[in-house]
C-alpha cells in the first residue's frame, strides 16, 4: 500500500486578524467497503473518518467523513488569525491508526 | 511493441475504470440511499428545532464529469463569534450508497463559514447542506449534480 502521507497549505506568516484557508490534503485510499479487488472479494471498509485540527491547543476546526469523501480526501477550512503559534492537524483512520501533522505560523 | 493493444489506456483512465466498475457492481448488489432517507437524516439532525433563514452558497457542479471526485464547498453568512456561529454542516447526497456524506464542526475561531471537499457521487442526484447553529436553529440549501460518467452507467 502507498505510504498516507498528510500534507497541508499554511501560510508561514499572516497578519492579525486575517482570515486565511487552511488546505489540507492525506494520501489515503478511503475504501468504501463496496469495491471489489481483481479476484472479487470485497476490499473491507478503511477510511480516514475523522479530521480534527488545533491551534496552540484549542480545536479549531473538525469534520467526520464517510465513505462518500473521495480517495485522497481533501479539506480545507477558514481560520482566523489570533497569535503566533502551531497548527496540529490530526487524521484518525478506521482501527484508529492516527497520522499528525504539525506547522507553525508567525504574526507579522 | 508489447503492449501495443493497451497504448490507448494510460494508467489514470485506467484507474478511473476500475474504481467505476467496482463502484457500479457495488451499486447493483446494496442498498441505495434515496430522498426518503436523507429526508429522515435531517429530520434527526433538525428535529424539534426551528427553521432560520442564512445565506448559504452551496458550490457544486452542475454537471461533474468524474462522479469520484466532485468538488463541493460552501459558504454561509455568519458573524462566527462566540454569541453567534453556525456550529456544524452536514452534507448528504440521496443517490448515494450511504446519505451521509460528512459532518463539518466550526468553531469561533473560524472567523469565517466555509469549507470545501470532494466527494464520490455514484449518480445524477440532489445534494443536500444542512447548517446548524449555536442557538440551535438550523438551515436548509439543496443542489442537483448530473454526474456523467462517474455515475459508471448507473
Amino acid at each position: 500500500m502507498a505510504k498516507i502521507k498528510p500534507r497541508a497549505k499554511i501560510p508561514k506568516e499572516a497578519e492579525l486578524g486575517e482570515i486565511i484557508e487552511i488546505k489540507t490534503l492525506i494520501r489515503h485510499p478511503m475504501h468504501s467497503g463496496r469495491v471489489k479487488n481483481a479476484e472479487g472479494k470485497t476490499i473491507p471498509r478503511q477510511i480516514i473518518n475523522k479530521f480534527e485540527a488545533r491551534f496552540n491547543g484549542d480545536l479549531i476546526f473538525s469534520m467526520n467523513l464517510e465513505p462518500s469523501i473521495s480517495s485522497n480526501p481533501y479539506i480545507s477550512f477558514p481560520y482566523k488569525v489570533s497569535d503566533s503559534g502551531s497548527f496540529d492537524l490530526v487524521w484518525t483512520e478506521d482501527g484508529g491508526e492516527v497520522y499528525k501533522l504539525s506547522k507553525s505560523m508567525k504574526v507579522s | 511493441m508489447k503492449n501495443k493493444s493497451l497504448k490507448s489506456i494510460n494508467r489514470r483512465s485506467a484507474i478511473t475504470l476500475l474504481t467505476c466498475m467496482g463502484f457500479s457492481l457495488s451499486l447493483h448488489s446494496g442498498l441505495m440511499a434515496s430522498p426518503e432517507m436523507v429526508q429522515s437524516e435531517l429530520d434527526k439532525i433538525s428535529k424539534g428545532s426551528k427553521k432560520k433563514d442564512a445565506d448559504i452558497f452551496l458550490d457544486v457542479p452542475e454537471i461533474a464529469e468524474n462522479g469520484n471526485q466532485v468538488k463541493v464547498s460552501f459558504e454561509i453568512e455568519s458573524p462566527m463569534t462566540e454569541n453567534d456561529f453556525v456550529k456544524e454542516v452536514y452534507i448528504f447526497a440521496d443517490g448515494n450508497p450511504a446519505p451521509n456524506v460528512g459532518k463539518f464542526e466550526f468553531t469561533p475561531f473560524s472567523g469565517e463559514c466555509f469549507a470545501s471537499t470532494k466527494m464520490r457521487l455514484s449518480k445524477t442526484q440532489d445534494v443536500y447542506l444542512l447548517a446548524k447553529f449555536n442557538d440551535g436553529k438550523y438551515a436548509l440549501e439543496k443542489s442537483t449534480v448530473k454526474v456523467t460518467i462517474g455515475g459508471c452507467g448507473g
